[in-house]
């Protein structure tokens, strides 16, 4: 039987820098204009997620480094002790049945954690012997996972001196071992090598199709739209959007995003630039590339400020145009960057940063 | 209480403490046998010390290798699991609760600290003989010190390892370890700090004390020592004392 994973308004306010194992590469917003400061020493990770991943599906959690994905995954798995706000796995509350849900649960960290005082197979069948499998089921089980991940060859080494994606690959076969029914992947691919990556697909579909849930972060967007049914877009530990990959890049205004840099910049051409048909939105950013409020810019006038980002239904074709109406407002148009509707889109429509910064 | 896993992470260990096991060995010998060897053997068979000591030598160096085997044990993996290689992940994610865990590596570790003891036993014996007079008076009460020593040193590792960071391993050998054997009654019985009445009562805060006096009592009673209830006592408190702070700073670790 499928089960699902629920939080509700959780919260999770770091008294001290996360460990790596919690927040895996949390960092700092300087640059979080309008946030509440929080005291000092306080890092606050999660400020009221509330999702549900419905029982037998793959739901991705896309953002930047330190928008609470890995916290979210880390207080779903008994890691992190949310500061308030409740999660289930199934109809287990992680924080008062943390035995039943560990049973119910893989996990894939962000980083490797493999026993490196074990070779391989040991690993895998340890493992099986923490979740209580006999000792024919978990040798029969550790045999076909090497296997399974092209890993039988080096079963009887120490992993010591394995190489990342050969860990990674590892870690999963490891989550896999107890058959969970959720399993959860912090960043599965990050660090491996295209082939390897779509191997990991493959398993992760394939764990999918018999009926198991698939809980995973990453802040790929390619990953996110090939593997995940329903994504939720989370910045600054807010879910910020929700939908099937094709629902949030359908949201976007028009879809295409046209980054655009000019010689000069003034109010006639933004103006211009908006009535050109198909022009959903225009935005201004500054010379740093952060967007400024409103259209038209900031407090020193847009002669200012070069970049211009044009949210349309079309792409290529309006280049012409907008090549011609620069000519004619005297601002040269310098650079052009067209990009089709993807979640990194939608991430920067909704947050005015991309994915990556 | 989920047994089939604390088993299975007992057998875990080891798992890795027999392919580990020269190294253990040698680690854990070599240093108290050196020890054994030059004021056993050469400074009383040169004159130096009188041939007593052998006999009051022994407890001591049994108590010096059960705590530091059983510090070692907990400490040194747990320091490194939960920093460096943070394999104790998986552990922590298998189906049974925070504390038993850290109980688990608690009896993992006494395991160790009394094959220690009683390895090192014959081997000091070895060393030394002739002239070492050791009788188990009371084979119940050595079983009940011996257990008790094996369960503070596991405790303290438990503590330590759960609270020191990877980069403090140095200070931890040269500011705890290293006063405790001194100060611990390791080499000398307590009644030779007589003259230094502070430092005597000072250093009862030191289990290694009730360790060796304890081992004293129990393996070599015509030298005097403390008394045998007294020591139980304490080394009991020091376990108790031990495990549950080795246990909120394991919690406190282990979940963030």
């Amino acid at each position: 039987m499928a089960v699902g994973v629920r939080t509700q308004d959780l919260r999770k306010v770091y008294q001290s820098a996360p460990p790596l194992g919690a927040g895996g590469g949390f960092v700092m917003r300087a640059d979080a204009k309008g946030a509440k400061q929080p005291p000092k020493g306080q890092i606050p990770a999660l400020d009221g997620l509330s999702l549900e991943v419905l029982a037998g599906e793959i739901f991705g959690l896309l953002g930047p480094n330190g928008a609470g994905k890995s916290t979210t995954i880390g207080i779903l798995t008994t890691r992190v002790r949310p500061t308030s706000g409740q999660a289930w796995i199934g109809e287990h509350d992680v924080w008062k049945e943390q035995a039943e849900v560990k049973h119910l649960i893989g996990v894939v960290p962000q980083r490797p954690n493999l026993d490196f005082s074990l070779t391989a197979r040991e690993i895998l069948v340890f493992h099986g012997a923490y979740f209580g499998i006999g000792s024919k089921l978990r040798n029969e089980r550790a045999d076909g996972l090497l296997e399974k991940f092209k890993l039988t060859e080096r079963g009887n080494q120490m992993v010591r001196g394995f190489s990342g994606g050969m860990m990674q690959r590892l870690s999963i076969a490891r989550a896999m071992m107890h058959d969970p029914q959720v399993l959860f992947l912090d960043e599965p691919s990050a660090g491996l090598d295209p082939q390897t990556r779509i191997l990991l697909w493959d398993i992760i579909r394939e764990y999918h199709q018999a009926g198991k849930t698939v809980l995973l972060t990453t802040h790929n967007m390619e990953e996110a739209d090939a593997l995940c049914e329903r994504i939720a877009i989370v910045d600054h530990g807010h879910m910020i959007a929700l939908g099937t990959p094709a629902q949030l890049k359908a949201s976007i205004p028009g879809g295409f995003l046209l980054r655009l840099r000019f010689g000069r910049q003034t109010a006639e051409l933004l103006e211009r630039l908006q009535a050109l048909a198909g022009v959903r939105e225009v935005r201004v950013l500054d010379t740093g590339g952060k967007l400024l409020n409103a259209t038209g810019g900031g407090e020193n006038g847009p002669a200012e400020h070069t970049g211009v980002d044009v949210y349309a239904d079309r792409g290529g074709s309006l280049i012409p145009e907008i090549a011609s109406l620069a000519a004619s407002c005297g601002a040269e148009l310098s650079d052009v960057h067209i990009s089709e509707p993807s979640l990194e889109n939608l991430f920067l429509h909704h947050t005015g940063r991309s994915l990556r910064d | 209480m989920n047994w089939k896993t604390f088993f299975a992470m007992l057998a875990r260990d080891a798992h890795v403490a027999r392919r580990n096991a020269m190294q253990l060995f040698l680690q854990t010998f070599l240093q108290p046998l050196l020890f054994v060897f030059i004021f056993g053997r050469v400074m009383v068979g040169s004159g130096y010390m009188r041939p007593e000591y052998k006999s009051l030598l022994l407890p001591g160096i049994i108590a010096i290798s059960m705590t530091f085997t059983g510090v070692w044990a907990v400490a040194m993996p747990l320091i490194a699991e939960f920093q460096w290689t943070r394999e104790i992940e998986d552990r922590l994610l298998a189906p049974i609760s925070v504390g038993w865990i850290a109980i688990e590596k608690v009896i993992a570790g006494m395991l160790q600290a009394l094959v220690a003891g009683l390895v090192v036993i014959p081997l000091a014996w070895l060393v030394l003989r002739p002239g070492v007079e050791i009788s188990i008076g009371t084979p119940l009460t050595f079983a009940l010190i011996i257990v008790l020593v094996a369960g503070f040193s596991s405790c303290g590792g438990l503590a330590l390892g759960s609270s020191m960071d990877q980069q403090h391993i140095g200070l931890m050998f040269s500011m705890v370890m290293t006063p405790m054997i001194f100060f611990g009654c390791t080499y000398y019985p307590w009644s030779a700090l007589n003259k230094f009445p502070i430092l005597q009562r000072i250093v009862l805060v030191n289990p290694l004390v009730y360790a060796s006096e304890g081992l004293r009592a129990a393996l070599v009673p015509q030298f005097s020592h403390l008394p045998t209830t007294a020591v139980i006592g304490a080394l009991f408190f020091f376990d108790v004392l031990l495990l549950v702070v080795g246990l909120r700073q394991f919690e406190k670790k282990a979940i963030t």
